[in-house]
């Protein structure tokens, strides 16, 4: 006998829902064994890391603090990707958002903050929109697949921060390769009071309601799930399908490299070859676990700001790695893409053939 | 290679007479063939025809392993044959050139004909190449073993599945539609190719066609599929060509009874094609005139493959003319761009009816689609009115559906509704309509005819492509009837009678 | 002079045999269709298993053999997803190289640098056969005197290589031809799994001899940019592993100078991403993707 998968035709409710809950139940299994190897207790390790960042002030204000940046890039990755543009660069469009941002940083001193605050915002939305363009264009015109070009890119922003860091930016006081300290009319005001929480919090939410809006109920948006979804018919209706990916793959750019000001301007205040901790890679992590919804994407990103945290209390007070939240968020990945997937399908025990 | 696989003594004996018996088969709610049975012989060339959709492809590739049938069974001299992939076909001796070559672009010939038999270490090109060279020799079917497929024209990359199929020992060949895709003189040559295979070899040839004049050069058998049954099935010799047209295009004398009465043209034609040209490597069009007025349904009628497709693609803007002109409206097009000619007003329902629609947005998503802009303010879209334009469609044009049901749920007769709607909601001067009714049920071929009547007798200009003649006889004011890339006649539709037009169809003028 | 240039073309030859392994193992996965953005995972992975096997048991051999397991492991799981299941190539590839790469560290740390400590193990050492160019590790001659051949060999004169390109080029055709399309694409993203591993143990076992954060650096993504440079064609995309090879090698040798301290060698660094978004940007519609990049495959 073997097993073959086939299409399911009809689906109870039910089954969705529950092999979401099977991948999860595997992902607690797994982390569970190496929380187990690590010595800790993975009742206790699961508590921290998922519940404590929730029950004090500075627990929850740091995880939406690490869950700023994640709100960028997986608004950036889930409207690329309804469009069917593979964008696997959030990461290097976040990086080249970071020169932008930096390189106004550095540069305007005497500007009041009404116009630092914006223009900085600005520079790292033009620099993630001007990395996502050249394979956007090879995409459009040439018709060359974006996912290693986007992919590719990445690499080169983070050596251009490194050589900019080791050569004209080095830090002028310390010598270290880290830029100087923006100016303080560019940085992005708190706005939670005696936290660290920043405006940059409020921008991400602002792009995600935007993105939901543009999505779901605009013409342009509902255009660009045509071409998302079926490229052929739309260009049958006369919609003018490059075009769309080209504008939607600057837009995805543009939203990352906002995210990689927000970065600079909001908590580093200035350019480290650490600025990014991936937030691009895990952005396709917390796109396609919301299924692309950008609601979704707004609460898998604060879920795994609160996993970052958590995972560090997790470690200093059960001496298991810190990475383990890095663990938890890929497993989580790799299973529930596995159960979108069969919860499609049926298996089917055939005859083996002689 | 695995000649010695093939039954029967292959090239030098006779090999087993194969029947099919009773095979019917559906795809989901359409039936492609319903309890049909046909026997081959050795050394005969059989032909198989019908129209496009009357399931002469269906039943060959199942012959072949590449469908299984709901029912009925395949016998060689009276020993069952287990069919379940193209492997155990070429084991029991058969073979296939389908339509769409399967030959791997970017590999050489001899690769290609390695793949089959290539076991996983031992990869010996230089026996397949000696091979190649002594099968090309003896069947006449000169290739060079070492160029790579993509490089050759159509017709060598043809000679290469042929061979192909013949090294692999069978005894049957079947060929989907083989001239289809050449030029006149390397048909000639295929056609010899078929006449040696069947007199030096005893190779069993069964040719899938709709072309009368290379089925009377070549075949002895012909039998006659119409919508998933053999209507008929007689050596050539014994049956006139008018008598194969009528056949295959059937005789459903209730539907030409309906008939529209003539009616008057008025004013000027809306739209009219000015000697129109097109020079492909194949088929293309030639000095194609015709005209089109408003409130009248011109029907295109013409053996499949005959410049049909290619009028459609010049209408959608989607292949260039070389020669003439489009007027609409009395405005020459610059250009026959999809955008230019949906500007003029001219709307276009096309032949695949899954290639227009997004099977994952909603039904009053896909309503809308190709006019969302009028449907939006600068901020959002009207989803009220999306939803009201949606509902009046699906009373108008009695959808069984909900606005918001994903389109790719429906069923094909509902799916085409929606896509009329979509088409004459947009109010067009000129609807182009290509197949409205393929695949469909009855039902909803009737319901589906009669919305084009009336769109027309609203005042829509109607080009209606058909390959049901039934249905271009029923409809169409006037039918202009296509041979090799021309209009070969223009018919009233009132005075037309299936004998005119089957002798239009046949490159017969008087 | 003379004796630097060997330097340089030996330091070359140690840089590009992980490369080289990674990018002849990333070029079978791709020739069957099948993109695998897992490579800089499994090379991640497959590093941190074998240094860590090696250090546990005192076996540098028994380290290979854990890391190519890994290797096999970490193909099976994407072989899954992507064929089996036909999940999107580049979620399930960059999904399978964050989580290598996250379950690397977080084993690294309850194994061995809880205490602030770092794993290393005595590596193999270079066999010399006379001077700087020809004292290479034994990993280093087997690639490129046995594997490369042999993976030629595979490509262009086996059965399973013809098999290979097929069901990468036209799945329907191979099928008809009675191919496994299935079967075919497992083994090919199998084979490159274990060369990707390969790689990967070679840098911990042999050319470093111990196991740090981002120890493998983005050396996949190098091994994927060669596969693309080189237009899936083995010469070719050896001629860019010894090009970038020779220019890192050469810069590193320049940086000891004090009067190149300033330059930005990062430029250099960024030379085969760049060669390869310029290569196929001149190339235009004429890049030699293989027929079905990307494309899972499901009979109808």
């Amino acid at each position: 006998m073997k097993p073959r998968f086939a299409l399911r035709s009809s689906m109870p409710w039910w089954r969705g829902p529950a092999l979401i809950a099977a991948a999860a139940i595997v992902t607690f299994l797994l982390s569970a064994i190496v929380i187990r190897w690590a010595g800790g207790d993975p009742i206790s390790a699961f508590r921290y890391m998922f519940i404590s960042p929730l029950q004090t002030k500075f627990g929850f204000t740091e995880s939406i603090l690490s869950a700023t940046p994640l709100v960028f890039t997986g608004a950036a990755v889930a409207i690329a990707f309804r469009a069917g543009y593979w964008n696997i660069g959030a990461e290097g469009q976040l990086l080249a958002g970071t020169i932008g941002a930096t390189w106004i940083g550095i540069h305007a001193e005497s500007l009041p903050a009404i116009i630092g605050v914006p223009l900085i915002l600005l520079a790292g939305m033009i620099c993630g929109a001007l990395w996502a363009l050249v394979p956007a264009l090879l995409r459009t015109r040439l018709g060359i697949d974006e996912v290693v070009t986007t992919l590719l890119l990445n690499p080169i922003a983070l050596l251009i921060i490194s050589g900019l860091l080791n050569g004209p930016w080095r830090n002028s006081e310390t010598g270290f390769p880290d830029s100087d300290v923006i100016s303080k009319s560019t940085q992005l005001p708190i706005i939670w009071p005696g936290t660290r929480v920043h405006l940059g919090l409020a921008i991400g939410v602002v792009i995600i309601a935007l993105c939901w809006w543009y999505v779901g109920k605009m013409a342009g948006g509902l255009k660009l799930r045509a071409v998302g979804m079926s490229p052929g018919a739309a260009r049958i209706a006369g919609l003018p399908v490059e075009r769309t990916l080209l504008i939607t793959a600057l837009v995805s750019g543009g939203i990352a490299g906002l995210g990689g000001s927000s970065e600079v301007a909001g908590v580093a205040h200035q350019l480290t070859t650490g600025i990014s901790s991936g937030f691009g890679y895990t952005g396709v992590i917390v796109a396609t676990l919301a299924a692309l919804s950008f609601i979704g994407s707004l609460c898998i990103a604060l879920l795994f700001g609160v996993i970052t945290v958590g995972s560090f209390s997790a470690s200093r007070a059960l001496q298991i790695p810190s990475t383990i939240g890095e663990f938890v968020q890929s497993v989580l990945l790799l299973t529930v893409v596995a159960a979108l997937v069969i919860q499609k399908y049926r298996v089917v025990w055939t005859r083996g053939k002689k | 290679m695995n000649s010695h696989e093939g039954v029967g003594a292959t090239h030098g004996g006779t090999a087993p007479s194969i029947f099919l018996r009773g095979i019917s088969k559906a795809f989901g709610e359409t039936i492609a063939l319903s309890d049909v049975s046909l026997d081959l012989r050795a050394g005969e060339v059989h032909a198989l025809l019908g129209e496009n959709g009357a399931g002469k492809t269906t039943l060959m590739k199942i012959l072949y392993g590449l469908t299984q049938p709901d029912t009925g069974l395949i016998e060689a001299d009276g020993v069952q044959l287990t069919i379940n992939s193209p492997r155990d076909a070429r084991a029991a001796g058969i073979g296939m050139v389908t339509q769409h070559f399967s030959l791997v672009k970017n590999m050489t010939v001899v690769e290609n004909i390695a793949l089959a038999s290539a076991s996983t270490f031992s990869l010996d090109l230089g026996v397949v190449r000696k091979e190649i060279k002594a099968a090309s020799e003896r069947f006449g079917l000169e290739v060079s073993p070492d160029a790579v497929i993509s490089t050759l024209p159509v017709a060598l990359q043809q000679r290469v599945e042929i061979l192909k199929a013949l090294m692999s020992g069978c005894s049957y060949l079947i060929l989907d539609e083989p001239t289809a895709v050449l030029g006149p003189q390397d048909i000639d040559s295929l056609l010899d190719v078929i006449k040696r295979l069947r007199s030096e070899s005893g190779i069993g040839v069964v040719l899938i066609s709709h072309k009368m004049a290379e089925i009377e050069q070549v075949a002895d058998r012909v039998s006659v599929l119409r919508r998933g049954k053999v209507v008929s099935s007689s050596s050539v010799s014994g049956i006139s060509t008018q008598e194969l047209i009528g056949l295959m295009m059937g005789t459903d004398e209730v539907a030409v009874a309906q008939r529209r009465t003539s009616k008057q043209l008025v004013g000027n034609p809306i739209l009219a094609l000015n000697g129109v040209g097109v020079n492909i490597e194949m088929g293309g069009l030639s000095e194609v005139s015709l005209d089109v007025h408003p409130g009248e349904i011109v029907g295109i009628a013409g053996v499949s493959g005959n410049g049909q497709a290619e009028l459609v693609r010049v209408l959608s803007g989607t292949l260039a003319i070389d020669k003439g002109s489009i007027v609409v409206e009395g405005n020459t097009l610059g250009k026959n761009s999809p955008q230019s000619l949906m500007r003029a007003g001219v709307g276009m329902l096309g032949e695949d009816r899954h290639a227009s629609a997004v099977h994952a947005l909603q039904v009053m998503e896909n309503l809308v689609l190709d006019c969302i802009d009028s449907f939006a303010t600068r901020f959002q879209l009207k989803q009220k009115e999306i939803l009201q334009h949606c509902e009046s469609a699906i009373a108008q044009f009695e959808i069984k559906t909900t606005p918001k049901q994903a389109l790719g749920t429906l069923s094909g007769g509902n799916m085409q509704k929606v896509l009329l709607a979509r088409l004459f909601s947009r109010k067009p001067k000129v609807a182009i309509i290509s197949q409205p009714t393929r695949g469909l049920d009855v039902m909803a071929t009737r319901y589906v005819r009669s919305l084009i009547m009336k769109a027309s007798t609203e005042g829509t200009a109607v080009l209606l492509v058909s390959e049901d003649l039934d249905e271009v006889l029923e409809i169409a004011d006037r039918v202009a009837v296509m041979y090799r890339g021309a209009v070969i006649g223009i018919v009233d539709g009132s005075t037309a009678t299936r004998e005119t037009i089957g002798q239009l169809m046949a490159g017969i003028t008087k | 002079m003379i004796e630097v240039t060997q330097e340089i073309i030996g330091a070359s030859l140690r840089i590009a045999t992980p490369l080289a392994l990674a990018a002849l193992g990333e070029l079978v996965t791709e020739k069957s269709g099948v993109l695998n953005l897992g490579v800089e995972g499994i090379m991640y992975g497959s590093a941190f298993v074998g240094i860590a096997t090696a250090a546990q048991t005192g076996s540098l051999t028994t380290g290979l053999i854990a890391a190519l397991v890994t290797g096999a492991a970490a193909g099976l799981i994407f072989a899954f997803l992507t064929v089996t299941l036909g999940v999107n190539q580049h979620v399930a590839g960059l999904g399978l190289t964050l989580f290598m790469i996250s379950f690397s560290n977080s084993a690294n740390r309850i194994m061995f640098t809880a205490d602030g400590g770092q794993v290393s193990v005595d590596p193999w050492r270079p066999f010399n056969f006379g001077g700087p160019i020809f004292s290479q590790y034994w990993i280093t001659y087997a690639t490129f005197l046995i594997i490369v051949p042999l993976t030629w060999w595979l490509m262009r004169r086996s059965g399973l290589g013809l098999k290979i390109r097929a069901v990468g080029e036209n799945p329907e055709a191979a099928d008809v031809a009675g191919i496994n399309v299935t079967k075919t694409r497992y083994t090919a993203i199998l084979i490159g799994s274990l060369y990707m591993a390969a790689g990967g143990a070679f840098i911990t076992l042999a050319f470093v001899g111990s196991f740090t954060i981002n120890i493998i650096n983005g050396r996949g993504w190098v091994a994927l940019a060669l596969v693309i440079f080189g237009r899936w064609k083995i010469g070719r995309l050896l001629a860019g592993a010894a090009l970038f090879s020779l220019v890192n090698a050469g810069q590193l040798q320049l940086r000891l100078l004090p009067s190149f301290s300033d330059v930005p060698f990062e430029i250099l660094l960024a030379l085969p991403y760049l060669a390869v978004i310029v290569g196929l940007a001149v190339s235009g519609r004429n890049v030699p993707y293989p027929g079905a990049y990307l494309k899972p495959y499901k009979r109808h």
